[in-house]
């Protein structure tokens, strides 16, 4: 269980993850600003709070695993993995550019940190089935966790995997959903209608918890309870604001994947800056 | 392992037979098929060793991403299905998670072809060696019968990263003893003859030897050389064959266009004076039901009509 003490830490990270994200992006080139702040207290949860890591060791055959499925939002991942120094923070600004090993779409082989290459959408949960399977067939006591979008729900294999887990009682999986209500192109249920989805999740098997994903302590005790959940994987469904931390940005589907200009990116920046320097 | 040249072997068979004898001698080996276990002889590892068989469900997209998360932690994984589906429906997957992921996981695409059979042209794969020899990384292996097929899954399993297996379900002769040689990359010549190369690849290979007795009782040598592996694509094998022939000639049970005969025929258009090229395969059309037999003949697909396609090109 979190306390008070290192919920005030989470709480901190987050800010600096945000801050991370949006400095690496920086103005005037597109980048999938909402999707990559809209998990950043996921992620900061995870990596900070639940997961089994050792920063020193990224290839440690005893870590838990985390999957980004919705791989667009890779940066949040790198910003958490710089933070943690498996990646160089001087080097987040390289996102994109030729030759960096920060690619546009997660790339296993390149960059030490992530598990999966992920982008084409819908995939990552079948990655992460497979991990867990595996995780059991060679008596790896490890936890396997995957970050999926509410848009790539649309995505059928998403529905192959969910049976799958839930065939397979994988309880050492634990799917997050980034329930932020917005796609590239506009609202995600007027597309394809993911409501009634807690229950599509339960009806196929899973243990599923609703949260406020930008709710620290929400997040933590789920990320707890998931793990506690014994023959069935969990399903938290974190309800989020696309843009979270950033005022312009918050749930505004054009922040998807848009270019800002060197006013608003200072904007941004001043708006996650740390605290102590922001009251000064 | 007994089979003897001559032998009517389908190479599904011996797919099946030496998954069999990975399991026994390796407990990294993992086997997944999309509900097709009976047919694509999957089904006796799954008996043997029941926790590492995963019948996925008729889901081959999930399948192959599954496989790959067991691969990138620390397994072997076969999965299968028919050629049709693997790679056909799950291009994607394979593309992004065993192309450009280089997970270890060998991808057997069984019922291959038009002699798939009665199904119809839903199920004739015909563009499977096209879809995955294009892909960075990947070994694309297409083995002429059953002696060759369980050589060639041994030797994909003992290699790190992604393998596609063309099999089929068509009884076809054993060309190669059991002390066969079998290695990645190798092409051997399984007839000589001065005039004519083919290069033939999976089950075409039985059918080429045919072919060149047939055009030898004509007056004309061709000499055969088995082209199982696809990818790495060697070009000096396919220039060396073609020097000094009159026509050089590609056979396939695969469309003409993107498999052997493309890879073929890129590799003589970049050099001065190569011979020219007949592409032997299923020209741009749909399979349809029907027997193999009957299909093969109705394609053009017998010695007899490939010989005179030859004969006709060379005059």
């Amino acid at each position: 269980m979190v306390d008070d003490l290192k919920l005030a830490e989470l709480q901190v990270t987050a800010r600096q993850l945000r801050y991370q994200i949006v400095r690496m992006m920086g103005p005037d080139k597109p980048h999938h600003f909402g999707g990559s702040l809209s998990i950043a207290d996921l992620l900061t949860a995870l990596y900070f709070y639940k997961m089994r890591y050792k920063p020193s060791d990224p290839e440690w055959d005893d870590r838990d695993r985390f999957v980004m499925s919705k791989g667009h939002s890779i940066p949040a991942q790198y910003a958490a993995l710089a933070i943690l120094g498996v990646l160089s923070l001087d080097n987040l600004p390289t996102l994109k550019q030729l030759g960096s090993i920060l690619q546009g779409h997660p790339n296993a082989r390149m960059t030490p940190g992530l598990e999966a290459c992920t982008g084409s959408l819908g995939q990552g949960l079948s990655f992460a089935n497979g991990v867990a399977m595996a995780a059991r067939i060679r008596r790896l006591d490890i936890r396997v966790y995957c970050l999926l979008g509410d848009g790539e729900l649309q995505e059928g294999q998403v529905w192959e995997s969910a049976m799958g887990a839930a065939t397979h009682k994988l309880d050492n999986l634990c799917a997050l959903v980034d329930r932020n209500h917005l796609k590239s192109q506009g609202d995600v249920d007027e597309a394809k209608q993911l409501e009634p989805l807690l229950e599509k999740w339960e009806s196929f098997g899973w243990h599923t918890i609703d949260i406020d994903g930008h709710d620290m302590r929400q997040i933590c005790d789920a990320l707890d309870e998931a793990e506690a959940e014994k023959g069935r994987p969990t399903a938290i469904i974190a309800r989020t604001a696309k843009g979270k931390g950033v005022p312009f940005m918050e749930n505004q589907y054009k922040f998807h994947n848009a270019a800002i200009t060197r006013e608003e990116w200072e904007e941004a920046m001043r708006s996650l800056a740390p605290e102590e320097e922001v009251t000064q | 392992m007994n089979w003897n040249v001559g032998d009517c072997v389908e190479t599904r068979e011996a797919y099946g037979e030496a998954l069999l004898e990975l399991g026994r001698r390796r407990d990294d080996i993992v086997v997944m098929d999309a509900d097709l276990q009976r047919s694509n002889k999957t089904y006796d590892f799954g008996q043997e060793h029941p926790e590492r068989f995963f019948d996925m469900g008729i889901a081959e997209a999930d399948m192959v991403c599954t496989a790959a998360g067991m691969a990138a932690t620390g397994l072997t994984v076969f999965a299968t299905s028919f050629a049709m589906f693997l790679p056909g429906r799950a291009y994607d997957q394979v593309r992004l998670q065993l192309s450009y992921g280089r997970e270890n996981v060998k991808l057997a695409g069984a019922s291959a072809g038009l002699t798939q059979g009665p199904d119809g042209a839903t199920h004739q794969c015909l563009d499977d060696i096209a879809l995955t020899r294009q892909l960075p990384n990947m070994t694309v292996l297409v083995p002429a019968d059953a002696t060759e097929t369980y050589l060639a899954v041994l030797a994909a399993a003992e290699i790190e990263g992604p393998v596609y297996i063309r099999l089929g379900r068509y009884a076809t002769p054993v060309v190669f003893e059991a002390e066969y040689p079998f290695a990645i990359g190798a092409a051997p010549v399984v007839r000589p003859g001065e005039d004519v190369a083919i290069f033939s690849t999976g089950i075409m290979t039985a059918l080429a030897l045919e072919t060149a007795s047939i055009l030898s009782d004509r007056g004309i040598e061709a000499t055969v050389l088995n082209i199982a592996t696809i990818k790495p694509w060697n070009e000096q094998i396919i220039l060396d064959g073609a020097a000094g022939k009159k026509l050089c000639v590609s056979m396939e049970e695969h469309w003409i266009s993107g498999g052997l005969g493309s890879a073929v025929a890129e590799t003589l258009a970049a050099e001065r004076g190569t011979p020219p090229l007949l592409r032997i395969g299923v020209d741009d059309r749909y399979g349809q039901s029907a027997t193999a037999d009957e299909l093969l003949a109705h394609y053009g697909l017998t010695p007899k009509q490939m010989a005179e396609d030859i004969e006709k090109k060379l005059q």
